[in-house]
């Protein structure tokens, strides 16, 4: 029911129904309003729940929001605004949420107990993973995910402040105040639609005049500070290390509107201050869950924000003062009280209703909702009709956030609750109700001093003027519990009562931690917010000590639930991992070239022409441009390090097992680097470009590590070399240019000739091409006569253009990823197939390039005797020999007559081809004491691909022994 | 998590790759035998408390950093460049 004719309406659909509602109130005011009570079913017994409260405590009011694949689960109706259109849906009942099936659940409660999974479905064993869990995962629980991906859009965001509020209420807001005025940069964040706090809920005077009157002047005060940011709508969810936290902001206005939902940020503060408030707890009395139950607050929240009476004749039941002003709202505003029940006997109430003093509430009756109430008290019991009751136990300081960070809250117990323990968040500061101080004069009063002392210890002047306000006393006397029977619930959200946590205390889950995980109680979205104090209050009780003692569950990120999409916010699609493209990207895509990953860089995987309908007849022929005439080939994506300095030649002696230092300028050489533990890290060849001047070549996965490597071993291992290196992959286009023509075509490019004599093998230095200072390096990783031609990254596209035009007039072209490797199996030459990180220089048959004369990482250990022992599996060629040709990575090695079982494994293949030039099948692989074991005849068996093959053991070089076709 | 780089400054963790205990800052002699070798490549202690390990500033300046920080409270109290520090 609304107490006023709201000015302008929208309408919104709950079910399929419509309703109208005041734009930016929470659909669960406009569904009060309509007095629709019964709004969902509870997580496991499928009970009739009803709007429990009015913030982001709620635990009963879930709803989906949207349907197909925006349909989002499990968002609180309290914080979901109405907007037009907007579509509700009600969760966890099947057919309707009126005639819910799983109601059944309900009457079987006695036997669905805390922990009745335990004991109820032992039997037989095989059942609980084919059909009790099933059917129990089935029957509870909230909303469901759509299974369709997201489309929505999410964005993540970082600030930095001095000062980080969190929370706007009078506290917050004269934090703010304080802060902002002394000049401190100020974020203050309210999970809210609008700042005030409670000031907006209830009806106090600050300084003269109305709380929301005053909370609005103070808010434009603040919004005229540029040192000064607001942020409404956003929760801060996490506390973190070294002043980081988590925050989520619902972004403003229409849903679906193209907007992003949600917003994610990281913000850095030097300090903080916790205004997060309290929250009232429930008191546990039978059957306290009925629709139209709620919190005594909430109710406040929507007769005096949202001007809605959640009820007709409205019923307060209240162990303290603060629920009193309830009743004098509630007239105030026109809205019948049924009666006041407080269960102190020394309290006095004035009011034109009914008041009972030393009573409690100890039955509830209405099956879909609310109907009427029982009350005992010294006169005997008396009922009560009622439709709304509203309940308060008492408030607890929210000091979650205080708590993240291992830190444990302190019992006080004057308010009968946690209050935090000072220090527990280094750098944060708590005021206001958080802190246990609960008339709006304390709030006030404690912001601007704990903004004040903060604002000092950045170095700031500020002044505290505090504004006069309410400061009646809170009088509580703890209930808990209501004795009686029927069920009390404790956790709505998990459908946690009394007896479950009683029981647990009796099967000796007596610590707290232990009962959470018994109970549930405490778990789900809501993390027990409103719902823990009381289930310590009760479990101290079963286990005869005091709450103090019994301690609190761990409170954990987040506050609120935070969806994994706003998280991880850009990550998604492209936005997953960068793309690194090289110069000749747009030249290759233009050939037809589909494009494979190579880590973070795409590069061709062959270039198709016309007529070709598989792979392996692109494959083959550009192999035959390479053996045959000549190819080109991208292979920028390696890494290029430029290593300079007095230092650069001990460095490299210290980091690869070969020696650098001998190298003549004008000449490159293959070198094996290790990591200390003596396994190999990588490989690849480094030129002398002059006496102080290397570039190194790394593989193009490794080329990240190997620069942490040389940095490390830099500045951690060998401080003492003066040497400096620089990543130059993007800088410079680099092509391999490779076959019997390959001097031809570069002939035909550069602007000098070449010849034989002054460029051998492993000849490396400056050239020019079209005017443009390059370099080449005669290096072959196909094993034929073969340049690879540096030139810097901007005349990359040209230069590749050019290198396959010309390569096609002498019968070649490029060639991609699937030739590179044919050629490089063809020759044994090997790659991070083979270097795995669990294979040594002695498994690849290198262990001779360890150098004797020298130090270098990883020799000491590299000579331990597991790592050189001739059992170890060790470098093979493999060539298909019997009727089956085709050969598979990853397959394992037996012997003929051996079972293919593990224990009999004698190796597996790493690298597999098809070689045109051989005809053949041939793999890489590893093969116990394998070097000596040239000729024998294996079975290959792949179990995943069921693939069995006969091979034969070779040299890992297959074509060229001797190698003279790179050096000719 | 933040962490101050002595080039940099303040910086989000994300800005640096985690390599292990600072004890890679004393490698044994080639002769020093397998035990402590072992040491070095392989045995850690898992403190309750204060540690040193060493962090690369690897998407900032490319330092190598010393770390002292605490395992049970995440206080960090020092940092240091790994080419300057006595060993």
């Amino acid at each position: 029911m609304r107490l006023q004719d709201p000015q302008s309406t929208v309408s919104f659909t709950f079910d399929g129904r419509r309703y109208r509602g005041v734009p930016g109130e929470p659909v669960a005011a406009a569904l009060l309003a309509a007095g629709v009570r019964l709004v969902a079913r509870s997580f496991k017994y499928h009970r009739p729940r009803g709007i429990m409260s009015a913030g982001s405590e709620e635990q009963n009011a879930l709803v989906t929001v949207g349907r197909g694949p925006q349909a989002e689960p499990n968002v609180r109706a309290t914080v979901l605004e109405v907007s037009e259109g907007l579509e509700v849906f009600s969760q966890n009942a099947w057919p309707s949420l009126k005639h819910d099936a799983m109601a059944v659940n309900d009457l079987m409660s006695p036997f669905l107990g805390a922990g009745f999974y335990y004991k109820t479905f032992m039997w037989p064993k095989p059942f609980w993973e084919k059909l009790y869990e099933p059917v129990i995962r089935r029957a509870a629980g909230l909303g469901g995910l759509s299974g369709k991906a997201n489309q929505d859009r999410y964005e993540k965001a970082f600030a930095f402040c001095d000062v980080l509020i969190i929370g706007a209420g009078p506290a917050g807001l004269m934090a703010a105040l304080t802060a902002g005025r002394a000049g401190a940069d100020v974020i203050l964040a309210d999970e809210d639609t609008a700042m005030g706090g409670r000031l907006l809920r209830e009806v106090e005077d600050v300084d003269g005049q109305p709380g929301p009157d005053w909370a609005a002047e103070t808010i434009a005060a603040l919004s005229a500070m540029d040192n000064v940011r607001l942020m409404t709508r956003t929760t801060v969810t996490g506390a973190y290390d070294q002043g980081t936290y988590g925050a989520l902001e619902r972004i403003a206005g229409l849903r679906r509107a193209g907007k992003p939902l949600e917003c994610f940020w990281r913000i850095v503060a030097k300090r903080s201050i916790l205004c997060a408030g309290a929250l009232e707890r429930p008191i546990a009395f039978p059957n306290n869950d009925r629709p139209g139950i709620m919190m005594a607050s909430a109710v406040r929240s929507y007769v005096n924000r949202w001007g809605v009476a959640p009820g007709k004749a409205v019923t307060i039941f209240g162990n303290n003062d603060d629920a009193h002003r309830t009743a004098r709202d509630l007239v105030a505003a026109g809205v019948k009280v049924a009666a006041l029940v407080d269960c102190r006997d020394d309290v006095q109430v004035d009011g034109d209703f009914p008041v009972y003093t030393g009573a409690q509430v100890v039955a509830t009756k209405g099956r879909r909702a609310l109907e009427r109430i029982t009350i005992s008290h010294a006169g005997g019991t008396r009922d009560i009709r009622t439709d709304c009751l509203a309940m308060s136990g008492g408030w607890n300081p929210t000091v979650h956030l205080t708590c993240q960070m291992n830190g444990r809250p302190t019992w006080q117990a004057d308010i009968a609750s946690f209050v935090p323990t000072p220090g527990n968040v280094p750098g944060m500061v708590t005021a206001g109700a958080c802190n246990g101080a609960f008339s709006t004069a304390a709030c006030l009063k404690e912001g601007a001093e704990v903004a004040a002392e903060v604002a000092t210890g950045l170095g700031l002047k500020p002044k505290v003027t505090v504004p006069s306000a309410d400061d009646s006393a809170y009088r509580i006397s703890p209930l808990w519990a209501v004795p009686g029977q029927g069920r009390k619930w404790i956790d709505f959200q998990n459908d946690v009562h009394v007896k479950d946590i009683k029981l647990a205390a009796q099967e000796n889950f007596r610590s707290v931690e232990h009962m959470k995980r018994y109970t549930t109680q405490g778990m789900a979205p809501d993390q027990g917010k409103s719902s823990n104090v009381v289930a310590l209050a009760v479990l101290a009780d079963a286990t005869g000590r005091g709450i103090p003692e019994t301690g609190t569950t761990t409170f954990r990120p987040p506050f609120v639930p935070v969806s994994i999409a706003a998280m991880g916010a850009g990550s998604q699609g492209k936005g997953f991992a960068p793309e690194r493209l090289t110069t000749s990207h747009c030249a290759s895509v233009a050939r037809g070239a589909p494009m494979i990953e190579a880590g973070l860089w795409y590069r061709p995987s062959y270039f198709p022409q016309q007529g070709e309908t598989h792979w392996r007849q692109s494959c083959d022929r550009e192999v035959r441009y390479v053996r045959n005439a000549v190819g080109v080939c991208d292979v920028s994506t390696l890494g290029k390090i430029d290593i300079q300095g007095p230092g650069a030649a001990a460095l490299l002696d210290f980091v690869y097992t070969n020696t650098f230092s001998t190298l003549k300028v004008g000449r490159t050489r293959y070198g094996l680097m290790l990591r200390e533990d003596g396994h190999v890290m990588d490989d690849g060849t480094t030129a002398r470009l002059g006496e102080q001047h290397y570039v190194m070549t790394t593989t193009t996965a490794a080329a990240a590590q190997v620069m942490r490597h040389l940095e490390f071993t830099l500045q951690v291992l060998r401080p003492d070399l003066n040497a400096r290196i620089m990543s130059v992959t993007e800088q410079w286009a680099q092509f391999a240019v490779a076959g019997p023509r390959s001097r031809d075509l570069l002939n035909s490019v550069l602007d000098d000739q070449i010849v034989d004599a002054d460029w051998p093998f492993m000849a490396c230095g400056a050239v020019d091409v079209a005017g443009v200072q390059g370099r080449l390096f005669r290096i072959s990783f196909s094993g034929e006569h073969a340049y690879e031609l540096a030139v810097p990254a901007r005349y990359g596209d040209s230069l590749f253009r050019l290198l396959t035009a010309q390569a096609e007039s002498y019968g070649g072209g490029a060639y991609g990823m699937e030739a590179l490797n044919v050629l490089r199996i063809e020759k044994g030459f090997t790659t991070h197939a083979e270097i795995h990180g669990r294979t040594t220089a002695f498994d690849i048959g290198m262990d001779r390039m360890i150098s004797r004369k020298k130090d270098c990482i990883g020799r000491t250990a590299a000579a331990r005797p597991g790592l050189i022992d001739d059992d170890r599996e060790q470098l093979v060629g493999l060539k298909a020999v019997g009727a089956v040709k085709q050969l598979t990575a990853g397959a394992h090695l037996f012997a003929q007559d051996a079972a293919p079982e593990r224990v009999n494994g004698q190796g597996y293949t790493t690298s597999v081809a098809y070689s045109p030039t051989l005809q053949t099948g041939l793999a890489l692989g590893f093969l116990k004491r394998g070097s000596a074991r040239h000729g024998e005849v294996l079975r290959m068996v792949d179990h995943l691909r069921q693939i069995e093959a006969m091979v034969e053991v070779c040299d890992p070089v297959f074509f060229d022994p001797e190698g003279g076709r790179a050096r000719g | 998590m933040r962490i101050t780089c002595p080039n940099c400054g303040e910086r989000d963790r994300r800005e640096f790759y985690y390599q292990g205990d600072a004890l890679a800052l004393t490698r044994p002699a080639p002769d020093a035998g397998p035990h402590a070798w072992d040491d070095y490549l392989h045995n850690r202690d898992n403190p309750a408390g204060d540690t040193q390990d060493l962090w690369f500033h690897e998407a900032g300046c490319g330092a190598w950093i010393v770390v002292n920080r605490n395992t049970v409270t995440h206080a960090i109290d020092d940092t240091r460049l790994a080419a300057t520090v006595k060993r």
